[in-house]
């Protein structure tokens, strides 16, 4: 009676509470129902243009103007503008005396066709759930969109490395301390509430190709192929180091300056033809740039040479690097749409909107998803132990995802993608804690094997008296109803 | 005519080309990883199961050579060999009598070794669960779009693995761990490998998707090793892995040989013991699934067709000046404390028992245990004062 009770206490393992039914209730949340509250302030210019007011974080402005208006040049129908506006012109048939739906009903289309270019559409939901639906090999471009770019993730570090191979012959300066400040610093800024940015920078002195260049004596300049490009990445990324700090993903941009024999050197494209920006990029990794010196100096130069690397151009290709690779791309605009080209941070507004809506999906799918299975696993296996902090990190995720679900239906993009960010840590401080590996697994046979050489000899004269107990009885009824008798 | 023939040959030489530039774009699509990393576990240790730790350190370079660098590699071994006292020669494992090839070289990077190979401390990496202060080279950094090989060799059983002669890792410890891994999807692709004895029991209780497991010897069987040295005096590989390790000598970065090839390797002629696989959980078709893919590292380019215009001068960073100035504070040190004035002072007066004596500059608080170790040597040192030897 005292045995059991106590041997059952001593040997159950402790499980926090867990809000079982939250997580349940979570997991079968539409992602698509809740999204796409976008506000579209649609203005009609018929004679002036107004001031441009500042629109608030996703929300769109669309300006229409009429046909005839000169604010676009002749073959451009869509000007769509770095902050959150978009000039769209009228067709030709559309008069005055017109009422406002049948005008709205005639927009409609040119407007979704903005839409698609500015703002979330259904590929970009099913890139930001990639890990979680595979396409079916129908759509390549979207399959490689979503390899390319990097996973959400609180931070990553980006690593600038400038490789020279042959410093007898070329003395490389790079301002790059400057570079960034100037070129890089002002993005990662304005992306400061999607993740935090570490840079640190290198130099790599006789890191060499790991293929040889081939002398095109046509062009009189070495070439590398496009199918030699994979292949260079790899004899690199030996050397290169990483901060050995933090378990963030790292961006490596690389910038190569062939040396003296094998200058210049170009990269073609499969079809044989020069790449201008002479770099190219491998996804989820970095890109590497080619920097040709050579018409910098002349053969009668004294070496080593003293060379100034043009940071503007090398941080023109990087940053365009970057924005593939953290996924600010935008699709390819139809014919007719002008694109303003990228501002001084090298981000238009509404990428950055669309940036943070992505992220925040992303977050909200992958905290959600972590959540169940850990909520399934601690289900499942029930000898693993849930400590307090466990069960509290759980209960705060769980908090953080509806707040952030809410933040999004309401459309406020920026605390959605805050709640979001906290929800995923908070998940994955939980599934990921260390004290969760106690997977005691043991096989019913086992258990068995252990209980039984400590149970049976007990067990056995306890039995033995048991059945002599109720013999006894029996014994004495049958004497009492013969007495009776 | 010969020139017609002549063009005929070009002209199918160019659509040939065109024909490759479709494949590798398809083989672009096809594999969907971005990234490779190998777990490479050798799980015995003692002099005479040298031939596990050269199994794996032969595997470490091939896959080295392939191309994974060493910070996408975790190697697990017991690393107790190369220095044993009973090697002949120290600093070397080999992998092939006549000493031809030493497998441990100078680039070795052993990420866990000795005692710290455990199931526990495996289990940690593949599931991702280790404590915040793992540096990153003992970690499985792996994301969705990683292809993962994992290799175990040691001695194995039915159902189970055993680590380093004290403990085992079951078959359904292992099958719980790749779902897991599964559920927060740290892999792509699993290609598992195991060179034990009664290997194939260990990718029965798989369940999740997306693994292919190849094993050297079916349940019942015995996995045997290859060829002694007598010099060394130990066996130095075993024939699933010797063969193994031929066959991937021929693989370069750039070969298109497939999983089916991967297959017949060790066929029972040469290995005495069946060697077995298991596809059914493999999404792709195993023929489609290059060597590649999972032992070498060939990355994925693009062409970088866009560049931003920058057109700011840059910025001269003048920060550095003020930085300077506002370092010109001088800084001393903390008055330390005169150690060996307390010690020589408490030797001439009678100090109580159990008393906390505080010593030393960062101001450590002595519990009574050292206090009594003071006291001891105070002692050795008043006695030698007075009896020198």
């Amino acid at each position: 009676v005292v045995g059991v009770p106590l041997w059952w206490k001593t040997t159950e393992t402790y499980r926090a509470w867990l809000p079982v039914s939250q997580i349940n209730e979570l997991s079968n949340l539409q992602v698509c129902s809740c999204f796409l509250l976008l506000v579209i302030c649609v203005y009609i210019i018929y004679l002036s243009l107004h001031t441009l007011s500042e629109c608030p974080c996703g929300s769109l402005v669309v300006y229409v103007i009429p046909e005839s208006s000169s604010l676009l040049p002749q073959d451009v129908d869509v000007y769509i503008g770095q902050r959150r506006t978009a000039l769209l012109r009228i067709g030709g048939q559309i008069r005055v005396g017109k009422t406002l739906d049948l005008l709205l009903a005639h927009l409609e289309p040119r407007i979704k066709q903005v839409l698609q270019v500015m703002s979330f559409s259904h590929t970009d939901i099913t890139a930001a759930l990639s890990d979680r639906v595979r396409l079916s090999p129908g759509n390549k471009e979207s399959i490689a969109d979503s390899m390319r770019t990097f996973k959400s993730s609180p931070g990553y570090e980006i690593t600038f490395s400038l490789l020279n191979p042959d410093p007898k012959s070329h003395r490389l300066h790079w301002d790059i301390e400057g570079a960034v400040q100037t070129y890089i610093q002002p993005l990662l800024t304005k992306l400061a509430s999607v993740a935090n940015f570490s840079i640190d920078s290198q130099t790599l002195y006789y890191a060499m190709l790991g293929v040889n260049p081939r002398f095109d004596s046509s062009l009189g300049a070495y070439t590398l192929s496009p199918d030699s490009l994979a292949h260079m990445i790899n004899p690199v990324e030996a050397r290169l180091g990483s901060n050995a700090a933090s378990s963030n993903p790292v961006l490596n941009f690389l910038l190569y300056v062939p040396d003296a024999q094998h200058s210049p050197l170009h990269i073609h494209d499969s079809k044989k033809q020069e790449v201008p920006t002479n770099a190219f990029h491998s996804p989820r990794w970095g890109g590497i740039m080619v920097y040709n010196v050579d018409g910098f100096y002349g053969p009668e130069a004294v070496f080593p040479v003293d060379l100034n690397i043009n940071m503007a151009k090398v941080m023109g290709v990087f940053l365009a690097q970057l924005r593939l690779l953290l996924g600010v791309q935008s699709p390819n605009a139809p014919s007719g749409f002008l694109v303003a080209p990228c501002s001084r941070t090298g981000l238009a507004d509404w990428e950055l909107d669309r940036l943070m809506w992505s992220r925040s999906v992303e977050n909200v799918a992958t905290a959600t998803t972590t959540i169940t299975s850990l909520a399934q696993l601690l289900d499942q296996i029930g000898n693993i132990v849930i400590n307090d902090n466990i069960a509290e990190q759980v209960s705060s995720a769980v908090t953080s995802l509806q707040l952030a679900v809410a933040e999004l239906e309401a459309g406020n993009l920026r605390f959605a993608l805050q709640y979001s960010k906290e929800a995923i840590l908070a998940s994955e401080r939980a599934f990921f804690d260390p004290s969760l590996l106690h997977l005691l697994y043991f096989p019913d046979d086992q258990k068995f094997a252990i209980y039984i050489p400590l149970f049976l000899p007990m067990c056995v004269p306890i039995l033995l008296s048991l059945l002599k107990i109720v013999s006894d009885a029996r014994q004495k009824r049958r004497e009492k109803q013969a007495k009776k008798d | 005519m010969k020139i017609l023939g002549l063009l005929s040959l070009l002209a199918t030489h160019l659509s040939a080309n065109s024909v490759n530039i479709e494949e590798n774009a398809g083989q672009f699509f096809s594999s969907g990883h971005t990234n490779n990393w190998a777990v490479l576990v050798c799980t015995s240790r003692f002099w005479f199961n040298y031939r596990h730790v050269a199994n794996t350190l032969s595997v470490y370079r091939s896959v080295k050579r392939l191309g994974i660098p060493d910070s996408h590699i975790v190697l697990m071994l017991a690393d107790d060999m190369a220095c044993n006292h009973r090697n002949p020669k120290p600093a070397t494992v080999f992998s092939h009598k006549n000493m031809e090839l030493n497998v441990y070289g100078d680039d070795v990077e052993v990420d866990y070794r000795g005692y710290e190979v455990t199931v526990e401390n495996f289990l940690r990496v593949l599931t991702g669960r280790l404590p915040p202060s793992t540096p990153r080279s003992k970690r499985l950094l792996s994301d969705d779009r990683s292809n993962i090989l994992i290799y175990l060799t040691g001695h194995g059983g039915n159902g189970f693995l055993k680590f380093q002669d004290s403990e085992e890792i079951s078959n359904v410890e292992l099958a719980d761990a790749f779902q897991q891994m599964w559920q927060k999807r740290r892999y792509n692709e699993l290609l598992f490998i195991i060179d034990t004895c009664q290997g194939a029991s260990m990718y029965e209780r798989f369940y999740s998707p997306n693994l292919m497991a190849l094993a050297s010897s079916q349940v019942g069987e015995d996995s045997l090793s290859h060829q002694p040295d007598l010099a060394i005096g130990v066996h130095l590989m075993d024939r699933y892995t010797f063969y193994l390790l031929e066959f991937l000598e021929d693989i370069h970065p750039a070969s298109k040989s497939n999983m089916n090839d991967l297959f017949k390797v060790c066929p029972k002629s040469q290995c005495v013991s069946t060697p077995g696989h298991r596809t059914d959980l493999f999404l792709r078709d195993p023929g489609s699934a290059l060597i590649t893919d999972f032992f070498g590292s060939v990355r994925k380019v693009e062409i970088t067709m866009e560049t931003v215009n920058l057109t700011d001068p840059i910025e001269q960073v003048e920060q550095n000046f003020v930085n300077e100035d506002l370092q010109k504070e001088s800084y001393s040190y903390v008055d330390q404390l005169p150690v060996s004035e307390i010690i020589h002072q408490t030797l001439a007066g009678e100090d109580a028992p159990g008393s906390i004596v505080a010593v030393g500059g960062n101001g450590l608080v002595m519990p009574p245990v050292f206090h009594f170790y003071f006291t001891v040597t105070r002692h050795d040192v008043a006695t030698r004062q007075e009896e020198p030897d």
